[in-house]
């Protein structure tokens, strides 16, 4: 009975992306629970909103599994609290500290049509792990898994959690960005929210997505970004920009943490009355070109900002393909504010950052030249 | 199982010195090294593959005295390190060694800063070990311009060429290999050298550690793997991580040993029987069975997972300062006072190196761009608005 209903459970998320118009959409639409927009919401951080939205994964799907280092006794970041008291031990675990042992494990779990939500500590971490997640483990092993076995096979229930980015004084270790490598590879998706309230919504989808998923947790924002969270259960859609302030004069591309510092840069232009649209890409791998690039055709202007180094960063991809498309539209170049080219450093992280008023410098610059 | 499992019996001497010479004012104690005594190791070794070495050692009141105070001001800076964190004068990830001062003095003791040791983030009393300062390492600590990374690397990584030490390594189990390519540059060159690469009971469990010991014994390099088992990886402990937490076998078909950590002289014998051994036979595994009395960083209270009993049962039982005490008093070395002062002289030599290391400024904002590359072969790098910030990677 339970294995039928485990059965059912896949088949009706398979299905909903047979019937959807494209696979990149394919369960991002739905909220299985309720699509009741009435529901209550509480005041949360967003650790807790992760908290949530394992609490309801693991609920929602018996074949759904959490695992990595001390998250049995709740993480480093208090992720996973609470999860191994709840659905036990068998399907919430501590690993041995091998990030490489731990997304491969992930991926044979997710090849038997299992979802595999695997924890790496720091993403600073994730470079062992970094082969398997192609496919092997991510880079060669995840990412190629479907490809090369002529769609036999695949991990599409493999989801990747780990924390990202500055935190203040993490060091060089503690504070790296490297989304860019992943979005080098076909075959993954890469997701990043920015507030509690994305957080909980983008997770259940990434865990729910048929395809593998790396998803990074700003960790600066665990308990600094509050916000108000439905408590049920509910999934915003992969590879689906936001705009979250309009404007007709620049474009701001972002995602993560950094929105807050771009959200304060908007602040300031506006008294300058420079009006500025940002947009959370939300979804780096596949990411929606479309919403971007209607923008710019709006404000014919882009600045692109992160904190990963700016060369070879994902900024360029982005600069790279709206110049493609909107060429003709475009009034100034393709603005980039984002690390320098240093390893992260432990001092001077402030002169590392690509902070607001470097922004707002070249927001001024943009629109003015 | 049980981490405290040494009985107080094993602090008797088996042999003195002659007994006109048993009671003597510590600052003649200095310049007589003549005298002997034999001690024996708290528990006999434990070999895989190998016959251990024994479990007597001769030593002399000077070198007791000597692990005594180096110790004991190891044990200082790390206790002074946790407050200097605590009123956020230290950024950045930091680790503490108070409780595992015997694997790095009594190692030290028996190798020379022509072999070298590589290890991870736990690092601070390696380096003092080494030879390097209390200011470099408060400095380093507190990123400024005196310390011995030039204030750029932080707790986790500090370094000392002119000592040996290849540092300090921020991701677990990574600087294992990297002790490999030590230990082979070593044997091509044809040094009668070794090296000691260091890593703990989670990194155990790493894959590399694995290809690095293949290489290791298929071409004999003179590398000594020391596994610093204090039970904890990070909030796991060993046997929820390892399957078999017998570190000291998990080489197969490399030897190993098991060590008391938290006896110097188990140390300092099994690491002069390692030398010996790697110069003839290639590699060999020594697992140091220690305790860190802190968590595993600051961010970690250490106490969630192991109870307040067990640490303090560590700390009367096996603490190897203590045991080191012990042994003074016993061969009556030194006086119950004289080692007092020793330790308020500890104190007082890290107050002075904090105050000394606050001292020093900061590095130049210029430093962020040096040693990206080497000097003059960098290439240039933009700042945020690509036109008025760019400088040369150097």
């Amino acid at each position: 009975m339970a294995n039928c209903l485990r059965r059912f459970g896949r088949l009706g998320l398979i299905s909903k992306a047979k019937n959807g118009k494209r696979e990149l959409y394919s369960t991002t639409s739905v909220s299985p629970a309720s699509g009741d927009n009435t529901s209550s919401t509480k005041s949360i951080n967003l650790f807790t909103a992760v908290n949530q939205a394992l609490h309801i994964a693991l609920d929602s799907d018996p074949r759904s599994y959490v695992f990595g280092e001390d998250v049995g006794f709740g993480g480093v970041f208090r992720c996973t609290t609470g999860l191994a008291d709840r659905f036990g031990k068998q399907r919430v675990f501590n690993t041995p500290l091998c990030e490489q042992g731990i997304v491969g494990f992930a991926i044979g779990l997710a090849a038997m049509d299992n979802r595999a939500i695997a924890e790496i500590q720091f993403v600073d971490y994730i470079y062992p792990a970094f082969d398997q997640a192609g496919d092997i483990p991510i880079v060669n092993e995840a990412a190629k898994f479907r490809y090369r076995s002529g769609n036999q096979f695949n991990c599409g229930g493999l989801t990747i959690r780990a924390p990202y980015g500055a935190v203040g004084h993490g060091g060089h270790y503690h504070s790296q960005s490297p989304e860019a490598f992943f979005c080098h590879v076909p075959g993954i998706k890469v997701v990043i929210p920015r507030s509690p309230r994305q957080a909980k919504g983008l997770l259940l989808s990434c865990i729910r997505d048929p395809n593998p998923v790396v998803f990074f947790e700003p960790k600066w924002l665990y308990r600094l970004a509050v916000e108000e969270v439905p408590e049920n259960d509910y999934m915003l859609p992969l590879s689906e920009a936001e705009v979250i302030r309009e404007g007709s004069d620049i474009t701001l591309v972002g995602w993560g943490a950094q929105l807050s510092i771009m959200a304060e840069a908007c602040v300031e232009a506006e008294k300058d009355g420079i009006s500025c649209e940002l947009i959370d890409l939300r979804t780096l791998l596949p990411w929606d070109k479309e919403t971007v690039e209607a923008s710019v055709k709006k404000t014919g202007r882009l600045l692109i900002s992160h904190e990963a180094p700016v060369t070879g960063g994902f900024g360029a991809e982005i600069s790279a393909s709206i110049v493609e498309r909107c060429f003709l539209r475009l009034e100034a170049p393709v603005a980039r504010v984002c690390g320098l080219d240093t390893p992260f450093p432990l001092v001077f992280e402030p002169f590392y950052m690509p902070t607001k008023n470097k922004i707002l410098d070249a927001i001024k610059a943009t629109v003015s030249y | 199982m049980s981490l405290i499992h040494r009985s107080s019996s094993l602090l008797k001497p088996l042999a003195a010195g002659p007994a006109s010479l048993l009671r003597r004012s510590f600052s003649s104690v200095t310049d007589d090294d003549a005298t002997k005594i034999t001690v024996e190791t708290s528990v006999p070794f434990t070999g895989h593959r190998i016959d251990p070495p024994p479990r007597t050692i001769d030593t002399t009141p000077k070198e007791l005295m000597t692990f005594f105070v180096d110790m004991a001001r190891m044990r200082r800076m790390e206790i002074a390190a946790d407050s200097l964190y605590k009123s956020k004068l230290i950024r950045g990830f930091c680790h503490l060694y108070d409780g595992q001062e015997a694997v790095a003095v009594g190692m030290e003791a028996a190798i020379t800063r022509k072999d070298c040791i590589i290890t991870a983030y736990r690092d601070h009393c390696i380096f003092l070990g080494r030879g390097g300062t209390l200011l470099e390492a408060f400095a380093e600590l507190m990123g400024r311009k005196a310390g011995c990374s030039k204030g750029k690397g932080g707790s986790m990584h500090f370094y000392k060429k002119d000592g040996g030490f290849y540092g300090g390594h921020g991701i677990v189990g990574a600087q294992v290999p990297l002790g490999c390519g030590l230990a082979f540059a070593q044997k091509y060159s044809k040094e009668d050298h070794v090296t000691f690469t260091l890593y703990g009971d989670g990194a155990a469990n790493q894959g590399q550690l694995f290809e690095a010991l293949n290489m290791a014994a298929l071409w004999d390099l003179p590398a000594i793997l020391v596994c610093e088992n204090n039970h904890y990886g990070m909030g796991t402990a060993e046997w929820r991580a390892a399957k078999s937490p017998a570190y000291y076998k998990r080489g197969d078909y490399v030897p190993g040993l098991k060590v008391d950590g938290m006896d110097v002289f188990a140390v300092k014998q099994a690491c002069k029987f390692a030398k010996e051994h790697v110069l003839k036979n290639g590699p060999i595994i020594l697992e140091m069975d220690t305790y860190r009395y802190h968590g595993h960083s600051m961010s970690d209270p250490g106490s969630t997972y192991r109870t307040r009993d067990e640490i303090s049962g560590v700390r009367q039982e096996r603490d190897p300062i203590e045991r080191i005490r012990k042994l003074i008093l016993s061969h009556d070395i030194a006086s119950e006072k004289e080692l007092k002062d020793i330790e308020k002289e500890a104190r007082k030599e890290v107050d002075e190196a904090i105050a000394q290391a606050k001292e020093s400024p900061m590095p130049e904002p210029s430093e962020l761009f040096t040693n990206v590359y080497v000097k003059d072969h960098g290439v240039e790098v933009f700042g945020v608005d690509r036109k008025e910030v760019r400088t040369v990677l150097a």
